[in-house]
């Protein structure tokens, strides 16, 4: 019924929005003109990129320059913001980071009027040239692979001739000229699998709900990110929307889906935004609503703004929720391809495994296929975060290993400090100690380990973090996220805390340890849903790789990391004290600390929140203000 | 999932707003069990938080049991079931805020301004909440007060924002004299 297409109008309707877009694109970028882009996505609005874009514009006025700025998304070096690119004729675009208004006015005066590049705040070039050292001659180029961070940073978000000038929409006119049958196969030929998590094949789940009974069918973007310390769909959805939205389209068509929706946090209020946006702009080409570009297929996507809850990023939990339910999860089966939203089949994906669609419509399967390991192909994402000195975005083929994403991608630990631990895959995830680097991070390798990839939050941890007070972290968050429905997920993680909670308190007993253990696995096998099931691997791997954090805390009441704050002292040694010196004074917020007759500072134990100020205060050539675990360590101190 | 907060009550005045308001809301939705969270957002978006009132006005419009709509409410973190203040305090706990101290961060909020979290101060000047993850996670410590992440918020920063704001009150209610 739908391969009636027009197959000539249809081409032909794109070629001219594509010709279009690309005269628009090429008129603002390779005209004489000087051009500035500034990343505004949210990591850069917080570092002051919105700032940035005004000096520019302000000092561009004042001297008379027509030279237009223009507001990107996140490029991935989120260390770096707030990143600007400068491309200027006859020179390789340069990116500076670390930009403020000051440095935008000299950039303005010196670069763009005079000549002279301002080596002093370059990041690097985008090109390779004699010049500048370019971001092909970082370490980290020689692991990464961009796919869907391709566009991010180099388009704006919120044109979608930018999409089309560079290559968007065209998977989507290919797919329109060929049976649906035919992407199915090709998706499942490209071994696509799930990216948020589970690792589902893709192109199963798509030939599931193809052949499912019931009309109209769902496809449904779940953009409900809800790991603490991942950022990758949000990233997509601010710096490249219409890539997700194409990804659903290409999906609708191969389910034979009529109406989508858009499942995004609340808490990204500008991916919503810009997803809105995104969406009009769709409308308005006809690439969504009826008769898409001329043809007989309609489809159209409503965004559905999430309420902060992490279950919903579970698939059945996320129907509920558009259902208007509370987002408690059901069983499965049957799955929701067969009988998801409103009873009727549906297909969920992540906004990456949608991103992803379009290259494989594009490149083709055999073409993805080659990228990645025997099991998982393609590319991974990962939002890297911690104690790491590059945080940001990457991308790199599955199957790079942890230790390269780390040390080689990452730039390894600041402050040189020692690897202590990586988390990974958020709170469903596990802690992999330095044994375990050496694994290649795709879907199955890291299962042995007793982590997951997840949706591809990484999160580094140095020699000052706890491992038993991360543990406790991420149960205090599933605990406080659980929907409550199954009881060993309600009850047992809640039990869990509770012993987390002494152990790093000190008041833990050696038994405990055992009684972790089973109870781990009880909760493991007694829940529905993947938030329960995967609750207890935080404690299950530091438990395997770092008992004696463990035994420490409860056998010596010692925290081997000086974090457990129950279990530490602040002390400030009179020898190291100097009586001129007042920092720590002002720096509490308590007022604790006081001098006593030799003018030597002393902390009054019953006053001191521990809030660390004070060592922070305590200027280098002193050091007087150490940490002491346990806390029966500190001498009595004369007043 | 856990509350920190009940109802608080709220005055006669404040209740019919909230009712003319919430039904001014109602107007462009349409009467079906989906658009639940849809309208309580709008609501909320309108309030600043969904008094027991707009639930049941909700509730009504929908044909649905109140108890269904405070359901849902208390379901996600999202909604909020007491008037929000005039400064909103957003104390970030993402993985890497927690490991560079935003748990201490906290204390000092809670301390300075006599509140937990969740709650909002008697005079309604500042609320005071936690966030999950705002993704700067390279300015850790973060609060983000009134919409504007503030970057390694530690307890004395909690002290000189608090003070800033002090001071600019001062300013506004000297000015008309």
């Amino acid at each position: 019924m739908r391969q009636g297409v027009p197959e000539g109008s249809l081409s032909t309707t794109f070629a001219s929005l594509q010709k279009n877009a690309l005269a628009r694109w090429q008129q603002e970028r390779s005209s004489a003109k000087p051009v500035i882009t500034v990343g505004t996505a949210t990591c850069g609005r917080a570092a002051g990129a919105l700032d940035v874009v005004q000096a520019f514009q302000d000092e561009l006025e004042r001297h008379g320059i027509d030279c237009p700025v223009i507001e990107v998304g996140c490029m991935g070096h989120c260390y770096a913001e707030p990143l600007v690119v400068i491309s200027k004729p006859f020179r390789p675009p340069i990116c500076y980071s670390r930009v403020n208004p000051v440095i935008a006015q000299r950039l303005v005066r010196e670069y763009i009027l005079g000549d002279d590049p301002c080596l002093e705040f370059v990041l690097g070039a985008l090109e390779p040239n004699d010049l500048i050292p370019s971001f092909q001659d970082f370490p980290r180029a020689a692991y990464e692979q961009k796919l869907l961070l391709k566009n991010c940073g180099h388009i704006n978000p919120l044109d979608i001739d930018h999409y089309i000038a560079n290559g968007g929409y065209t998977a989507l006119v290919k797919a329109l000229q060929s049976p649906p049958a035919h992407i199915i196969s090709e998706i499942k030929k490209s071994g696509l699998r799930g990216r948020g998590g589970a690792g589902f094949s893709t192109g199963e789940k798509w030939e599931v709900c193809n052949g499912a009974q019931g009309r109209p069918k769902y496809v449904i973007c779940n953009g409900d990110e809800g790991d603490p310390g991942a950022f990758m769909d949000r990233s997509i959805l601010e710096s490249d929307p219409h890539s997700v939205l194409e990804g659903m389209v290409i999906a609708a068509y191969a389910v034979g889906a009529r109406y989508g929706y858009l499942y995004i946090r609340a808490e990204y209020p500008l991916a919503v935004e810009h997803t809105r946006i995104a969406l009009a702009q769709a409308r308005k080409y006809n690439l969504l609503g009826k008769h898409i570009l001329g043809s007989d297929f309609s489809f159209d996507v409503t965004l559905f703004e999430g309420s902060g809850a992490f279950v919903c990023g579970e698939e059945t939990a996320l129907i509920s929720s558009l259902e208007g339910k509370s987002g408690m999860p059901r069983h499965r089966p049957p799955y929701p391809a067969v009988s998801g939203l409103n009873g009727k089949p549906t297909v969920i994906n992540n906004v990456k495994t949608l991103a992803s669609v379009p290259h494989i419509i594009n490149r083709g399967a055999d073409w993805f296929a080659g990228i990645g390991t025997e099991t998982s192909k393609g590319t991974a994402v990962f939002a890297l975060a911690g104690k790491i000195v590059s945080t940001g975005l990457i991308e790199v083929p599955m199957g790079t290993t942890l230790r390269q994403v780390i040390f080689d991608v990452g730039s390894g630990i600041p402050n040189n400090k020692n690897f202590k631990a990586v988390q990974i895959g958020g709170p469903s995830g596990g802690c992999l100690p330095e044994s375990s680097l050496d694994l290649p991070v795709d879907f199955n390798s890291l299962t042995g380990a007793g982590a997951m990839m997840g949706s591809g939050g990484m999160v580094v941890l140095d020699e000052d973090d706890c491992m038993v007070e991360i543990a406790r972290y991420f149960l205090e968050f599933t605990q406080r996220e659980s929907c409550g429905k199954c009881t060993f997920c309600r009850l047992g993680t809640r039990q869990m805390l509770s012993i987390l909670d002494d152990i790093t308190k000190g008041k833990g007993k050696l038994k405990n340890l055992e009684t972790l253990e089973r109870l781990a696995e009880d909760v493991k096998a007694g829940s529905l849903c993947g938030l329960g099931k995967t609750a207890p691997n935080p404690i299950l791997t530091t438990l395997r790789y770092f008992r004696n954090e463990y035994i420490a805390h409860i056998v010596e009441k010692r925290c081997p990391s000086l974090m457990c704050r129950d279990l530490l002292t602040y002390y400030i040694l009179p020898d190291k004290c100097e009586r001129s010196c007042d920092a720590c004074v002002g720096s509490c917020a308590v007022e604790a600390i006081t001098p006593n007759k030799q003018r030597i500072k002393v902390i009054d134990q019953d006053k001191c929140t521990k809030c660390d100020m004070c060592r922070v205060a305590c200027p280098v050539q002193y050091n007087a203000v150490v940490k002491l675990s346990p806390p029966q360590k500190v001498p009595v101190a004369s007043k | 999932m856990t509350r920190n907060s009940f109802p608080q009550p709220i005055t006669r005045q404040e209740e019919v707003e909230a009712k003319q308001k919430t039904r001014r809301v109602l107007k462009g939705f349409t009467k079906k069990r989906a658009n639940l969270i849809p309208i309580l957002q709008a609501v909320q978006r309108k309030l600043g938080y969904l008094p027991r009132i707009a639930m049941a006005e909700i509730a009504i419009f929908l044909d649905i049991p109140s108890v269904d709509v405070y359901e849902v409410v208390t379901f996600y973190n999202q909604f909020r079931l007491n008037p929000p203040g005039k400064h909103s305090v957003r104390v970030c706990l993402g993985t890497a805020c927690h490991m560079k101290g935003g748990y201490i961060t906290l204390d000092a909020w809670e301390r300075r301004l006599k509140i937990k979290r969740g709650d909002t101060t008697p005079d309604r000047e500042f609320d005071l909440d936690t966030v999950a993850c705002v993704g700067c996670c390279t300015m850790a410590p973060v609060t983000v007060v009134d919409e504007k992440p503030e970057a390694k918020v530690e307890p004395t920063k909690v002290d000189g924002l608090l003070l800033a704001f002090e001071r600019e009150k001062q300013q506004t209610s000297e000015k008309p004299q």
